[in-house]
Order: C-alpha cells, then structure tokens, then sequence
C-alpha cells in the first residue's frame, strides 16, 4: 500500500520534472543511510530487553493489585516499542490474566507515545533537549490516559 | 583523555549499532545451536520481526518525504498550517497522522520536514501525538482485541491530552528553536 502511493507519487514527479525527482532520490538515500545503522542498533537493543521480560513475567506484574502493575505497565511501555499486532494481542491476553483497563492503557499508551530506547534516533531529528522533553510529557500524558480510563470506564 | 583514548570512544559511537546487532545474532545462533527454545532465540526473532517491519515502511515512507521536500511549497505549508493558523489546522494534522502506519520513528522524518516547511511547531506535536495514539491500522488491532469501548475511551482521551501536550511543548520552547532535523537547505525551489 505505502509501496503503492510511493511508486505513483515517484512515477508522476518523474514525469514532471526529472532533475527534481532525481535531488529528492538522493535526499531520501541520504537520509535512509544517516539513520538505518543507528535504528538497527536500536532495534537490536529493544530485541535484548523484550526477550528477557518473558509474557510469564507480564502476566504476573500487569495483573497483580495495586500500584505496582500501572508502575511495570509504564515502565516496560516507556522503554520498549512493538508493533501494534504483536502488542495488542499480548494486552488482551493480559487482560484474560485480570489486568485493569488503566493498567492496558498505560502499557499500550506509553509503548506507542514514549520511546527512552529509540531516545537517540529522536535527538537526531529534534535535538536532545526537545526529545527528552517530549518523551517526560509524554509519560505523564501516559498516566493521565490511564488514570482517565479507569474513571470512564468504570 | 589521551588521543588513542578519544579515538577508541569515537570508534565506539560508530560500532555500537553493530555490535548490538552482532549481540543478538550471536545468541540467536548459540540458542538455535543447543535446539533450545531461550533467550536467543525470542530476541533473535522479534529483531527479524523488527528489522522486516523497518524495511518495508522505511524507504517508501522516506521517497515521500523527500519529495514533499522537494515539491511543495513552503507557502502552502505555512498558510494552512503555520503559526498564524488556528485550531482548525489541527484536524488536518490528525487526519494525515491517522491514514498512515508504523513505529513512531518513522513519524520524525515526516514531523520534520513539516516543520522546515513552516508548520507550526504545536501542529508538528499535534500530528505525532496523532500518530502514536490514533493511526487507524493501530485503531483496527485495538478494536479487535479490546474491543470497541476500550477503544474509543482511550481515543477520546487521547485527542484532547496529546494537543494540550503540543501547546505546552511550543510554549516550552524557545522562540525561533530550530531542530537539527534534515540536512541541507529548503527543498522547494
């Protein structure tokens, strides 16, 4: 699909404009090699920390009482990424486990707002200050999510 | 520090990617060695996974961003979504953060290059706020495995948390900040 509308768009600026295309090729290789070797980098770290919190270790966390499950929620979320398909599905088998909807939303808000490993790829773009900025609001944004579900959802 | 001290830490800067990734290949490969289901094995997996999703939305998604570079009109950007717009740029914002996919990194590049173009920084906020919390392939999963009113809940307090987020993050920075963002200059002619 994305494949799709960007051949169309690169077919149509070929047609209309060959020099242009070709600078907007060469940006877009350039950016690709500035970022790739520190986004493999990142994934692979992010691939070390997911293996070694096992969905045992989730499903006794999240679905514990209290604090604690909203704490781990936040905390794994904030540090990781997942796709969306592998994430929800872990998130309704949480929930089977009898983990709150705060708790979902938490995990599933902070894991899509807040990224501290792929931390360095944002100061890239948006410089350090800016990133981590971003990413503390973003964390409490989180909290005030979850905290919101549980009162709207209760 | 000594020279060959600084040397070797900025050796290090350039290798650690790859040495990480090597980590995990490593592992994988001693995990698939021993036939054991462990460690390795789950980590080497979910980096194929990743390295594969990273590889299928990364280069389309960067040809359209440089070529929005390369077309549109700084103008145009900048009257729609520019600083002396209103709320009702914002719509707009969460429509194009909506129809698209993928982790957030790929969202910066993107973030960017609207800003370079002159959307105003609470509208560059606005569309990654948009992005991580309300992209419709992510909607779709959400409704499947949580169903419809988990969904919407979390979407309807989302939308107004993330725009008060981007008024506070433009209001928290300095005035005329510039992001070290792209390389090189304007892309429109």
């Amino acid at each position: 699909m994305l494949w799709l509308v960007a051949a169309g768009a690169l077919t149509a600026s070929l047609i209309a404009d060959r020099g242009r295309t070709g600078t907007a090729l060469l940006r877009a290789l350039r950016l690709l090699w500035s970022i790739v070797p520190s986004l493999v980098g990142v994934l692979a770290l992010v691939s070390l920390v997911l293996a070694a919190v096992t969905p045992a270790m989730l499903h006794r966390f999240l679905a514990s009482a209290g604090l604690a499950p909203f704490l781990a929620a936040l905390g794994i979320g904030s540090i990781t990424l997942m796709p969306g398909f592998i994430a929800y599905p872990l998130a309704a088998a949480l929930r089977q486990n009898g983990a709150s909807n705060a708790v979902l939303a938490a995990f599933v808000t902070s894991l899509m707002m807040v990224g501290m490993l792929t931390l360095p790829i944002e100061a890239r773009f948006f410089g350090w200050r800016l990133a981590l900025l971003r990413n503390v609001l973003a964390l409490g944004a989180a909290v005030v999510i979850a905290i919101g579900m549980t009162w709207v959802l209760a | 520090m000594s020279r060959g001290a600084a040397r070797a830490a900025a050796g290090l800067a350039r290798a650690w990617p790859w040495l990480a990734l090597a980590a995990v290949v490593a592992l994988w490969a001693q995990a698939h060695a021993r036939g054991a289901a462990g460690y390795g094995l789950v980590a080497g997996n979910s980096l194929a996974r990743d390295l594969l999703e990273m590889a299928t939305i990364l280069p389309p998604m960067f040809i359209l961003v440089a070529l929005f570079d390369v077309w549109v009109p700084r103008e145009f950007v900048e009257r729609r979504v520019g600083r002396d717009t209103g709320v009702g740029a914002m719509p707009w914002m969460v429509l194009l953060a909506m129809m698209q996919a993928g982790p957030l990194y790929v969202a910066f590049p993107v973030a960017i290059s609207l800003w370079r173009k002159g959307c105003a920084p609470r509208n560059v906020f606005v569309y990654l706020g948009a992005f991580s919390a309300l992209k419709i392939p992510m909607l779709s999963f959400e409704v499947a495995f949580l169903g419809w009113r988990f969904s919407l809940a979390r979407s309807a307090l989302s939308l107004p948390v993330f725009v008060l987020l981007a008024l506070l993050l433009e209001r928290l920075l300095p005035h005329g900040y510039r992001p070290p963002g792209l390389d090189g200059p304007d892309g429109a002619a």
